[in-house]
């Protein structure tokens, strides 16, 4: 299997705690992997250290390595907002900007420098396409994206994310405020989206990450307790930790 | 002996009403007399005329004229200084004791009387820069005088506009400057426009420490170095010098006039720009 992101020996601290305990991991290109834990095990943390939004905590430090395609993302020499570029985020909650539901999408194309109107609508189209939000808003573009519901609204980050035509896409727990239907509908774009993207869903809901991921790794207290495909991980699982959590016995 | 909480409820709730039917009282008394007595002598030609003997004859357009001219260019000045202060404290330096002590001088700059500002000005510009009494003068001391209003109001407009707005729009590959310039600033837009026209209705009211820097010239100011009179100098000084109460109260209406037709404008622009972004 051909590894996108790696890390070795990852440790996090913030201030004198250490959040992340020498993280050796390699997720594949192409998959989509499940992150899950309790809250607190570092899962989150470590999507940071991907897309380098950990540069804005303050406190931080970090020891060992972190690398896209084999090389560093910790270099001094690597542009965190180039980084960007190539690692999208959707967060917990939706967070549209206060613009039309358009100039949402188009933001971060805008920002590489695409100003022609054409090759926007055509960003902007395909990546609603992609989110499986298009039909519900092609006809009001030009609305403000406040105006759409939760799930219309984090399937529109999720656009957002894509118009940056990244390899990488992370997602935050993105449907934690969600109900069933809209995570459906989310859940249905990341499986299609796989075939182009390498996609992390980090998620405190183990039968979302049972359903649609590829690889699982189990996180408890800022260690990486067991990593496997999906299917070692939630029928023969290694670790009794990581049983008891599957079965709901902690969380 | 307990009371019962609804005869409570009741009883503040018509404080309360008396307390603000007093406030707007108040004001509408006020604006009254203002117009009972000015609005008399209102008319085209007091507008758009020159006065003659002192102001006891003929209009104010000259003073209209300098009022407007002192209030933009002190705005034009301000707004850029006081926004840059305002973005630099808030999103280009932590919490130090070097912002504490500029919030510290922007707060004691704020609670300096006027007269004080105008002396300043009378000592600095007009003597020292060798300005004389100018609108240039006037409008430097004016714009240090306004400058806290739009730092303090602009840096809580900033500092309100909620932090994962930022996150979201850095996670988009926007750098710092594109984040400020694209989401922060307009999101903070409403409080900004707020605190400049304040600042505005402030230029526009001043008199103590514009007569001592733009002086109390009646003519038309044709250049920044020439002395001239906004409306609120010219109310002060006919009703002063007791040169003519009818003229002032003329002056006044206009004046009061004004202030409502810079709010209402304001209002609109800032409904566009709330309408805009959301």
């Amino acid at each position: 299997m051909d590894t996108k992101i790696s890390t070795d020996r990852l440790k996090v601290f913030f201030g004198k705690a250490q959040v992340l305990k020498e993280i050796t991991i390699a997720v594949h290109r192409n998959t989509i992997t499940g992150f899950m834990g309790p809250s607190g095990s570092g899962k989150s943390t470590l999507i940071s250290v991907i897309n380098r939004m950990i540069d804005f905590e303050n406190n931080v430090r970090i020891e060992g390595e972190a690398a896209i395609d084999g090389t560093s993302i910790l270099d001094g020499s690597i542009n965190p907002i180039e980084l960007r570029r190539r690692v999208g985020t959707v967060f917990a909650v939706p967070i549209p900007l206060p613009r039309s539901i358009f100039e949402n999408i188009a933001y971060g194309p805008k920002l590489k420098g695409t100003t022609d109107r054409t090759s926007l609508h055509h960003i902007v189209e395909d990546s609603l396409k992609k989110a499986f939000l298009w039909d519900e808003v092609k006809d009001r573009l030009s609305t403000s994206a406040l105006k759409l519901s939760g799930g219309q609204q984090q399937r529109l980050c999720l656009a957002r994310t894509l118009a940056l035509k990244p390899e990488i896409i992370l997602l935050d727990e993105p449907c934690s405020g969600l109900d069933p239907v809209s995570t459906a509908k989310i859940e249905d774009a990341l499986s299609e989206l796989k075939s182009e993207y390498t996609i992390i869903l980090v998620s405190n809901n183990t039968k979302q990450i049972a359903r649609i991921s590829d690889f699982s790794a189990f996180f408890y207290l800022g260690e990486l307790i067991e990593y496997n495909t999906t299917e070692k991980v939630f029928t023969t699982p290694t670790e009794s930790k990581t049983e008891d959590y599957i079965q709901g016995k902690f969380g | 002996m307990r009371i019962n909480p609804r005869i409570i409820n009741r009883l503040v709730r018509m404080g309360l009403n008396v307390q603000a039917f007093f406030t707007v009282g108040i004001l509408i008394i006020i604006v009254a007399i203002i117009f009972f007595k000015g609005f008399p002598h209102m008319s085209f030609a007091f507008i758009f005329s020159f006065p003659e003997d002192m102001g006891r004859e003929g209009g104010i357009f000259p003073s209209i004229v300098g009022t407007i001219q002192l209030a933009l260019l002190s705005i034009l000045f301000a707004t850029p200084l006081g926004l840059g202060t305002a973005i630099f404290l808030t999103e280009y330096t932590r919490e130090s004791l070097f912002t504490k002590l500029i919030r510290f001088g922007v707060e004691s700059l704020a609670g300096i009387p006027s007269i004080l500002y105008g002396l300043f000005g009378f000592i600095f510009f007009v003597i020292k820069l060798k300005m004389g009494w100018s609108l240039l003068a006037g409008v430097l001391t004016m714009t240090i005088m306004i400058l806290p209003t739009i730092i303090r109001t602009s840096e809580e407009a900033i500092r309100a506009v909620p932090r994962q707005l930022r996150i979201v729009s850095y996670s988009l590959s926007a750098s710092k400057w594109e984040t400020i310039k694209k989401v922060v600033l307009p999101a903070a837009m409403p409080g900004i426009l707020t605190g400049i026209m304040l600042s505005i209705g402030r230029a526009v009211g001043e008199t103590a420490a514009i007569i001592f820097t733009m002086g109390s010239s009646l003519r038309l100011p044709l250049s920044v170095m020439e002395s001239g009179r906004t409306m609120a100098v010219h109310f002060y000084i006919l009703a002063r010098e007791g040169i003519s109460m009818e003229k002032a109260y003329g002056t006044a209406v206009v004046l009061v006039l004004s202030i409502l037709l810079i709010n209402i404008l304001a209002y609109y622009i800032m409904n566009k720009a709330i309408a805009r972004y959301s």
